[in-house]
């Protein structure tokens, strides 16, 4: 182990077992409540997180609210089945309690044994520390107030700011009846800011933001949430003179970065070992096929150092690592968490993810992105004589089964002899996940990744993810306008 | 076992009166606080095994102070004395930070609610997790025999929760209820020359003895997914679209964003300065009705206190007013509607049809039967999802349809309603049946 992880593991045990006054002998116990008849291995997760937020609206900050989180949630599972339960005080009796309604799931059978802890090594991509006092609550809102009238004086058409800063700190710890002793202190902020500008009787939203796993100086490193604040106002003003978006399949060029909520939808959820395991994924059974063009290689990275979707370890214990979905066109590996691991005979990758302790941790992407390609951006542009330019999206959706997925254009221009025209208006993009990437033609050398705003929604449950894309030439994509 | 002592309603208002009294204490000119305890599981099957049985004990309390009109919250789902204490303080000390903002406050004291009638929100279910398994394998084995072509199952689950709520502030309100919700679903997966399909079917209610048979539930969960096999796209043209009811609810969602207070006072709304004005086409009548016995959207008063009353929101397609709290509606310059929170059962008016009667006025055209994305745009009312349903050539519903979007823009979407169906979908707080669009373009091949 490095010196972080013990010190996250010390940190750990001491916020969540020492206050509570839980020992390892009462682990050991509640695992063996858990660990009954055909139950073949059991977790316990304990967590505490604080957020914070501060919003703006009208030029002032009209307020600041404050949450604490924190609890227990105990897993039994037994072949494909899961007995999950979990309390939000962390006291002995309410995690006794929890661990015997948890492994009522069990039936008669062999009775497992408890294995020594080996505790975990996990990267350090992060610091372990608290981000909500790494600046004044002064300076919270004397940043808040600057990005408001600096992005005020960029356009008059500029009617209403609203701006919001927010932090959280989470503080996990796993056991597990098979050995697994990990822990995590998980930094998170964000800032985010739209506008609406209005123009006669035209009115437009922007949006910007971003963050990520490290303290609030970010924000003022390189006036960087003044950066959000005109990104937004730029592109309010440019769907002021939108037209209407065309209708029907055709040529879409999509921008590098936050576009890359394509991979995500189009193929990051399909090869998620739960889905595959189960046989309901439109890319189940397909490892080794072709899937997408040669251009094409795709990676789930949660390694990658302050990322949003990074994780030293997953919500499991497993260290996050850098796995292949997809490698120069082929199928090559699906995302998986312990339990689907192991029904499906491989290693689990490190995407075993949960939103908190109240909720069981299912197969989730982290940071997904495409690699960057030999096309120069300007080139893929002018190698498109009628289509779409569409530089960002908001959120996206998929039908696992099916593999049609969506997702929703908010700042495109149409493309005509080779140039970018005029913007069009918001129309979402639907397409054919097993066989969208095999009409990318052109792949830029300009990999972004997303600026951190990314959340991804699954059964309910919602965590922090990353995406990331080079530029595309996609020639075929059906574009769901009404010209 | 030991079970732990769930609190009731009095522990709750103590929990609550506590905390503004602390509040009080450290400072504070006027605070309000909220209190929750709740308690469900749900079992889920797959493949006529059980699959997951989840416990769920969930408690949390919410504290807002204000320093005259500064305003600082806080919540905490540790209950114990010292985290209760520490989140008040927390809460003192945002409002410290925060701006004089005239409008921040509790909501008047004269628009509290002073009658509490049981609305017949909580109908506990006498139920184990081993009938509640039971129950869902009967729902999927219904769905796994509806149709030859069902090949699998994302599974079927049976849930309950049993939750207490308690609302109070410093002008002395304090009222809280209790109330129940049941819920059986059910996904399975239809194959057909390769390709996969898959939908769902779910019940809820507060009474479980309104939920209709698992085995009806997963039956339709089958027919639905056979009914998909073989989809095939359309090419791109503009045609009338039928919203089924489960797909009208969330057309008129669009509605209760754009007419809130904040979106209205941010003039984030296709609707801004609407009241007043037409919004629909002039027969239509949309009421919000608060107090309907045993609906999933009644309540006696709002997220502030504020007493919610019955009221007709569009009058003969007329926008009446806004959807306002106490904050937006100063803001605005008028008054609460009691919709702190948002809207309490919304009744929409039909013109009388029946479903098979909405798919014959339709003549040719596109049923909507699943929608993905969430392209509605707020700002500017444009519209653009993507959708699979059913194509209807003179009044026939002919083929499965998929992989195509359906645009247009809010305004002319609502203007544009041609009727309304009977057939209301109660599984939501929105009330409604079928809705016939006049038009609206098909992008596709």
């Amino acid at each position: 182990m490095t010196m972080a992880d013990a010190n996250a593991l010390a940190l750990a045990r001491s916020a969540l077992l020492d206050a509570a006054a839980i020992a390892d002998r009462d682990l050991e116990r509640a695992l063996g409540t858990l660990l009954r008849g055909d139950v073949d291995t059991a977790d316990l997760y304990f967590q505490i997180s604080r957020h914070e937020s501060w919003s703006l609206e009208d030029g002032i900050v009209k307020e600041g609210s404050h949450s604490i989180e924190q609890g227990v949630g105990v897993r039994a599972m037994a072949g494909e089945k899961t007995g999950f339960a979990y309390s939000d005080e962390i006291i002995l009796p309410a995690l006794l309690e929890a661990s015997a309604a948890a492994s009522a799931i069990a039936r008669r059978g062999q009775e497992g044994r408890l294995q020594a802890w080996r505790p975990q090594a996990g990267h350090s991509l992060y610091l372990p520390i608290d981000p909500l006092p790494t600046l004044a609550d002064d300076a919270k809102v004397e940043l808040l107030q600057r990005v408001d009238r600096e992005v005020r004086r960029l356009d008059p058409r500029v009617r209403q700011v609203n701006a919001s800063l927010a932090a959280a700190h989470d503080v996990m710890l796993v056991c597990s009846s098979d050995g697994v002793l990990s822990a995590d202190i998980r930094p998170l902020v964000r800032f985010n800011v739209s506008v609406v500008v209005e123009d006669g009787d035209k009115r437009e939203q922007g949006y910007a933001g971003g963050g990520g796993r490290f303290a609030y100086d970010w924000f003022l490193d390189g006036d960087r949430a003044l950066e959000f604040g005109r990104e937004a106002v730029r592109q309010a003003i440019v769907n002021l003179d939108a037209v209407p978006a065309p209708a029907g399949e055709m040529v879409v060029v999509l921008g590098p970065g936050w576009p890359g909520v394509l991979l995500h939808e189009a193929i990051g959820h399909g090869l998620e070992g739960d889905f595959n395991r189960k046989g309901t994924s439109a890319f189940t059974g397909r490892i080794g096929e072709r899937v997408a063009s040669p251009l094409c290689t795709v990676v789930d990275d949660g390694t990658l150092a302050g990322r949003r979707g990074s994780l030293n370890v997953d919500d499991e214990g497993t260290p996050t690592r850098r796995t292949v979905l997809i490698e120069d066109g082929i199928l090559r590996g699906y995302l998986q968490d312990r339990m689907n691991a192991r029904l499906m005979g491989v290693a689990p990758t490190g995407n075993g993810r949960r939103q908190s302790f109240a909720h069981v941790p299912m197969p989730r992407m982290t940071n997904t992105y495409m690699l960057a390609g030999p096309h120069h951006p300007d080139e893929i542009i002018a190698s498109v004589p009628k289509g779409i330019y569409a530089r960002n999206f908001g959120g996206g959706q998929v039908d696992i089964t099916s593999g049609k997925f969506v997702f929703s254009a908010s700042e495109a221009y149409l493309i005509e002899g080779g140039r970018i025209g005029r913007p069009i208006r918001d129309a979402t993009l639907i397409g054919d996940g097993p066989t969208v990437l095999n009409r990318v033609s052109m792949v830029g050398n300009d990999l972004q990744l997303d600026a951190g705003i990314g959340v991804c929604g699954k059964e309910g449950q919602s965590v922090p993810v990353g995406v990331g894309q080079p530029t595309l030439r996609v020639d075929g994509l059906t574009v769901g306008g009404t010209g | 076992m030991t079970t732990r002592h769930a609190p009731g309603i009095d522990d709750l208002k103590q929990r609550v009166a506590d905390v503004l009294r602390l509040a009080r204490e450290l400072g504070a000119s006027s605070a309000e606080a909220s209190a929750s305890f709740g308690t469900g599981f749900t079992a889920s099957v797959r493949l006529r095994e059980v699959e997951t049985l989840r416990h769920q004990r969930d408690q949390g309390l919410g504290i807002t102070v204000y320093l005259g009109h500064r305003r600082g919250s806080a919540s905490t789902s540790d209950l114990r004395p010292a985290a209760i204490e520490e989140s008040v303080r927390k809460a003192v000390a945002l409002a410290r930070h925060a701006a004089d903002d005239p409008a921040a406050g509790l909501a008047d004291a004269d628009r509290l609610a002073t009658a509490f009638p049981d609305l017949e929100l909580c109908h506990p279910w006498d139920i184990d997790p081993a009938r509640a398994i039971e129950l869902a394998l009967e729902c999927e084995a219904a769905a796994l025999d509806a149709d030859p072509r069902i090949t699998n199952s994302e599974g079927a689950s049976v849930g309950t929760s049993d939750g207490i709520r308690v609302y109070g502030n410093t002008h002395g309100f304090i009222a809280g209820y209790r109330s129940t919700e049941h819920s059986v679903s059910c996904a399975v997966v239809g194959a057909q020359d390769g390709a996969m399909e898959t939908d769902y079917e779910y019940a809820v209610s507060r009474d479980p003895a309104r939920l209709p048979a698992p085995a009806a539930t997963g039956r339709e969960a089958g027919l639905r997914t056979a009914r998909r096999l073989g989809a095939t796209r359309l090419s791109t043209r503009t045609v009338p679209v039928l919203f089924p009811a489960r797909q009208a609810r969330g057309l008129i969602g669009s509605l209760l964003g754009a007419i809130g207070g904040g979106a209205q006072y941010r003039r984030a709304s296709f609707l801004v300065d609407h009241a007043g004005k037409p919004v629909f086409a002039d027969w239509v009548n949309i009421d919000e009705r608060p107090h309907l016995p045993g609906a999933l959207g009644s309540a006696a008063f709002d997220d502030e206190g504020v007493a919610t009353r019955d009221r007709r929101l569009i009058d003969g397609g007329v926008l009446t007013g806004y959807l306002l709290g106490s904050y937006y509606a100063r803001k605005l310059g008028l008054a609460s509607t009691g919709n702190a929170g948002g809207a309490h059962n919304l009744v929409v008016g039909s013109s009388g049809q029946s479903f098979d009667e909405l798919v014959a006025l339709m003549g040719t055209g596109f049923i909507v039967g699943d929608l993905m994305g969430s392209g509605v745009n707020p700002v500017t009312g444009d519209y653009s999802r993507g959708a699979a349903g059913f194509w209807v050539e003179n009044g026939q519903v002919g083929q499965p349809v998929t992989e195509i979007t359906i645009a247009g823009n809010l305004r002319d979407m609502y203007r544009g309603i041609q009727a309304i169906g009977t057939d209301v979908d109660d599984r939501g707080t929105i009330l409604t049946g079928s809705i016939l669009v006049d038009r609206m373009t098909i992008a596709g091949t």
